[in-house]
């Protein structure tokens, strides 16, 4: 027999000290990584303030880090903007960037989802690293007091990410429309179509199948009986809610690859191929 | 037969030291096989808490490598045995001897959550009357064990040691049960939100990756019931049409 060592209980450990042998520290940094290189290239790609729209045969592909794109970027008339170009009562001295005009909504749908709470007050806080992993501060305040209390304005931003999803569909069926030689506009599926498309499924699936939508459509009550279409939908969202992390995080991978796929059209470095 | 290590730590009251000890293993065992076999050939004096063997009294709680799981659950194919398995007892509750924790104060929690309260019968004879479906959702709040895992991976007890202010994810299912229930008429979100500490939840699933019984502890239970907690508390929408709605029936 060996000693190693004593302790008391209850204890409190350091940071990163466990007892686990598995590689813990993988998860939390994988996604330190994916959110960290998501956020730098949003905001690099906000700040660009252009290959934002694509019409290279006939295309109508808008990225979706421009969508819905209030007003055209100045010297950059897309055919997309809801207003048209920048308004003339603009402050000369602030920049302009239509990004950020709604890019607030999707970004604080994502920062407030539970899913991503969870994942990020590990990733970033170390709050804890990871399950039964010693953790850096020994303080704790949670979600009762500001800041994190502000988490409970999720469904706020809710409700607008649920218009962005129908802007992000009627983006989708835009996309389907190719303007021809003579100007006329007919039926039309390139690879960007079916990225764009995709980008608006997922992008549902992920909002569809938030926990604030399953308490909305039926969660908050404790009787769903003769109540058939309330019942369908809360278990089409259950469903959805089931598979939230995987929808949380294709869908955040494919919208940046979809505003990619088009910055690269756009650029002139890929050219989108046309299928029919 | 093939031998392998197990380092328990060993103690009373929070002093002790970890302790080695080797023994034979054999196909289809268990860590609480394990210990039983140091207990009759090495260390008859080894606290150790059990009964039934068959991960359904919540007894053998302790943390096996690191992670807090049941010792009769824990097969030892599913473990690294060219390394010593280490075995302590949980971290969240007081200590007592050897593998043996104090879990006395999730009785006192459990008293302090208002109890069901159900409707007035819906018939002559005393009885209710409520769908399938609709008491389908509790029903999982049921297959807790009580076995205290969730309580110990969760790091506002095991770490910040809330106990006076937080009940923990086993009441914020046992409450979920109750709440959700159709029959229900009692209103415990106030209770939640100051007394309880749902707020302090930071949604780290850790309650859920432990459970033996796979109840889908931080989806279906803490989150609908952080949910219900907005509504009362922190939407102002759901406020003004609150005015509207009728509460509860009693």
């Amino acid at each position: 027999m060996t000693t190693n060592g004593d302790f008391r209980l209850p204890q409190t450990r350091g940071f990163g000290e466990t007892a686990r042998r598995d590689r813990w520290w993988v998860q939390p940094t994988v996604v330190f990584l994916a959110l960290s290189a998501f956020i730098v290239y949003a905001t690099f790609r906000a700040l660009e303030n252009g290959y934002h729209h694509y019409e290279g045969g006939g295309a109508q592909y808008l990225s979706p880090f421009y969508s819905p794109l209030l007003f055209d970027v100045p010297g950059d008339p897309s055919g997309h903007a809801w207003f048209g170009d920048k308004p003339s009562w603009w402050p000369a001295l602030i920049p302009f960037f239509p990004a950020f005009f709604i890019l607030w909504g999707p970004g604080g749908m994502r920062f407030t989802c539970y899913y991503y709470r969870g994942a990020y007050y590990k990733a970033f806080w170390a709050d804890p690293p990871n399950c039964a992993v010693g953790e850096p501060r020994k303080g704790y305040r949670g979600e009762r007091s500001f800041p994190l209390i502000m988490q409970n304005i999720h469904r706020y931003f809710f409700y607008p990410a649920c218009a962005f999803i129908a802007v992000l569909a009627w983006d989708g069926f835009v996309a389907t429309r190719f303007t021809g030689a003579d100007g006329s506009t007919h039926f039309g599926v390139g690879l960007g179509t079916i990225i764009i498309c995709m980008n608006a499924i997922l992008l549902g699936g992920y909002t569809f199948g938030c926990h604030c939508m399953r308490h909305l459509i039926g969660g908050r009550l404790n009787a769903l009986a003769g109540k058939p279409i309330q019942r369908a939908c809360y278990d089409c969202v259950s469903a959805l809610n089931k598979r939230h992390m995987l929808w949380a995080w294709s869908s955040l991978v494919w919208v940046g690859f979809t505003d990619f796929y088009i910055r690269m059209c756009a650029s002139g470095a890929w050219t989108d191929w046309r299928i029919f | 037969m093939p031998k392998a290590t197990f380092r328990i730590w060993r103690g009373e009251r929070g002093d002790g030291a970890w302790v080695d000890f080797e023994t034979e293993v054999s196909e289809g065992m268990v860590v609480l096989d394990a210990v039983h076999d140091i207990q009759a050939e090495q260390a008859a004096d080894l606290a150790v808490r059990w009964n039934c063997k068959a991960g359904k009294c919540g007894s053998c709680s302790a943390e096996i490598n690191g992670m807090p799981r049941l010792m009769c659950m824990t097969r030892l194919d599913t473990l690294p045995l060219d390394e010593p398995v280490t075995i302590e007892p949980m971290k969240a509750f007081p200590h007592v001897r050897d593998l043996v924790t104090d879990v006395s104060w999730n009785y006192e929690v459990k008293k302090r959550i208002k109890p069901f309260k159900p409707r007035p019968p819906d018939a002559a004879d005393g009885t209710w009357r409520m769908a399938q479906e609709d008491v389908e959702r509790v029903q999982e709040f049921r297959k807790c064990i009580e076995c205290f895992l969730c309580q110990d991976v969760c790091h506002v007890l095991r770490d910040h040691h809330k106990h006076d202010s937080f009940i923990g994810p086993r009441f914020l299912v046992h409450t979920a049960g109750l709440e959700m229930h159709p029959l229900d008429t009692e209103d415990r979100l106030a209770d939640l939100k100051e007394k309880q500490g749902i707020g302090y939840c930071n949604i780290t699933k850790c309650c859920t990756k432990v459970c033996p019984e796979h109840i889908t502890i931080t989806d279906n239970a803490i989150i609908p019931l952080k949910e219900r907690v907005v509504d009362e508390f922190y939407d102002p929408i759901a406020k003004l049409f609150r005015i509207f709605r009728p509460k509860k029936t009693e």
